[in-house]
């Protein structure tokens, strides 16, 4: 049986490789942006650890009784300011992925970077960037999604 | 305590994994306020109800609207987005 | 081959994390200006929830700077989603349990929202939980009947005035020589519902900031049209 502390940095360290994962491995503009909210989850809870105690007490005074060890207020106020940060800026990109599939009318990642570059492209009056010095990866992956 | 911590961190993390392996995007939401409701109740154990009270209101509530409003405008409110 | 190269970054970066996580001392740490200010925080503030008295006593001016973050996160949000085109189709109302539900649900959470609102110096609570509440019970209705419009007159204006007073009152302190948003009028008896001299007061005017802008938000996401 793994002590107390062990646990829950093991649960936020979960967190925040889960997301980061997340965040790299998926396609979907949307599953990203889940995968932000669990990181941020993640940071939150380590935030909280930091200074974390075991056996102290919630910093509020109830009926005049002050305990003898309180938690710390100060990584507690952080936390709360910074989850509702997080939800604002969840409903920025949540906004902006709207937008994306407006104008693309696809969320996939690779499929919305095609489009960019294209565009990109055609602004500049150039041809798609050379690819011959792209990986050969590309190449194929530009080759079958334009085909 | 040693138990409930063990089990709200290992329910937290299938969670989190079945959000992103989930390919029905109303079930990973679920999942995912499955994750914020856990962290709410862990940061209760942690003597933080102040941020206990944000992440159930903030986390598990407001932001699963959030997210279910901008779904359904996206069109994947039913299966995955991929007909 | 992109899959591959993914998954190598997240081992290296898993194993420089947990290098980083084998050298903290779990559960140990001396937590110094958090001792500090539970010891003074009842006879300098008042509050007796200390967590209040970091947000709006000690770190006042963070908490001023993070309003303004979610203001310009809605407001971005706001200006990404843009206007609805007037020929959009609108979802249908709601049934009738749905609807009497809504009616009756919304004054119990502005009362909730307010409860916690105005007594976050005492209890765990304040005007970021009180606010998200008080921005739920308004968009509750426009869920049972998405016809209904909120008016964004109204919720620009409350946003503003909650705004503008928190500065007010930061600047009240100046005026009086203090530093920038000093808790003013007194301290007042430790738990009582008027304590903590002007702490209640910068927590309505977060709570009706942060929930004015989240409804506005959520009214703005549901007002915008639907693809299917």
């Amino acid at each position: 049986m793994p002590d107390t502390g062990l646990l829950l940095y093991g649960g936020a360290f979960g967190l925040i490789l889960i997301g980061i994962a997340g965040i790299v491995l998926s396609a979907h503009l949307v599953r990203i942006i889940f995968a932000v909210a669990l990181l941020e989850a993640g940071a939150n809870l380590l935030l909280l650890l930091a200074t974390w105690h075991q056996g102290a007490a919630a910093p509020i005074i109830v009926a005049g009784r002050v305990p003898d060890l309180m938690a710390d207020p100060v990584p507690q106020a952080l936390v709360l300011t910074a989850i509702v940060i997080g939800v604002g800026i969840l409903a920025l990109a949540l906004s902006l992925a709207l937008r994306v599939q407006r104008a693309y009318g696809t969320l996939d990642m690779h499929e919305v970077r095609r489009h960019m570059e294209q565009d990109i492209a055609d602004e500049a009056g150039i041809d798609m960037p050379s690819s011959s010095h792209a990986p050969a990866a590309v190449q194929t992956a530009r080759q079958e999604s334009g085909a | 305590m040693q138990w409930l911590v063990l089990v709200l961190v290992v329910v937290m993390l299938t969670s989190a994994v079945a959000v992103l392996v989930l390919k029905d995007f109303l079930a990973a939401l679920a999942a995912l306020s499955v994750v914020s409701l856990g962290l709410s109740v862990l940061f209760v154990i942690l003597r933080a109800p102040d941020v206990a009270m944000t992440e159930a209101a903030i986390g598990a509530g407001l932001s699963s609207l959030l997210f279910a409003l901008a779904l359904r405008r996206l069109g994947l409110w039913r299966n995955g987005g991929r007909p | 081959m992109q899959r591959l190269s993914s998954a190598l970054f997240l081992l290296g970066l898993g194993l420089l994390i947990a290098a980083i996580f084998r050298g903290m001392e779990f559960g140990t740490v001396a937590p110094i200006v958090g001792q500090a200010i539970n010891s003074a925080a009842a006879e300098q503030v008042g509050a007796a929830n200390f967590v209040t008295a970091v947000v709006l006593g000690y770190r006042g001016f963070d908490t001023l700077l993070e309003l303004t973050i979610l203001f310009t996160a809605a407001t971005a949000g706001g200006m990404v989603l843009g206007k609805r085109s007037p020929t959009a189709k609108r979802d249908p109302d709601a049934g009738f349990i749905l609807q009497a539900g809504a009616d009756l649900l919304f004054p119990l959470l502005v009362i909730v929202g307010l409860y916690i609102i105005l007594h976050g110096h005492l209890t765990p609570g304040g005007g970021f939980q009180g606010g998200v509440i008080l921005a739920s019970a308004f968009f509750v209705p426009i869920l049972a009947r998405p016809g209904t419009r909120m008016s964004h007159t109204a919720v620009s204006t409350i946003e503003g005035l909650a705004g503008a007073s928190f500065i007010f009152i930061g600047l009240l302190a100046m005026f009086g020589g203090e530093a920038f948003l000093t808790p003013l009028m007194g301290q007042g008896e430790l738990g009582a519902l008027l304590s903590a001299g002007s702490l209640p007061v910068l927590y309505l005017a977060v709570g009706l900031k942060v929930g004015s802008e989240l409804a506005g938000l959520l009214a703005q996401l549901s007002e915008s049209e639907a693809v299917d």
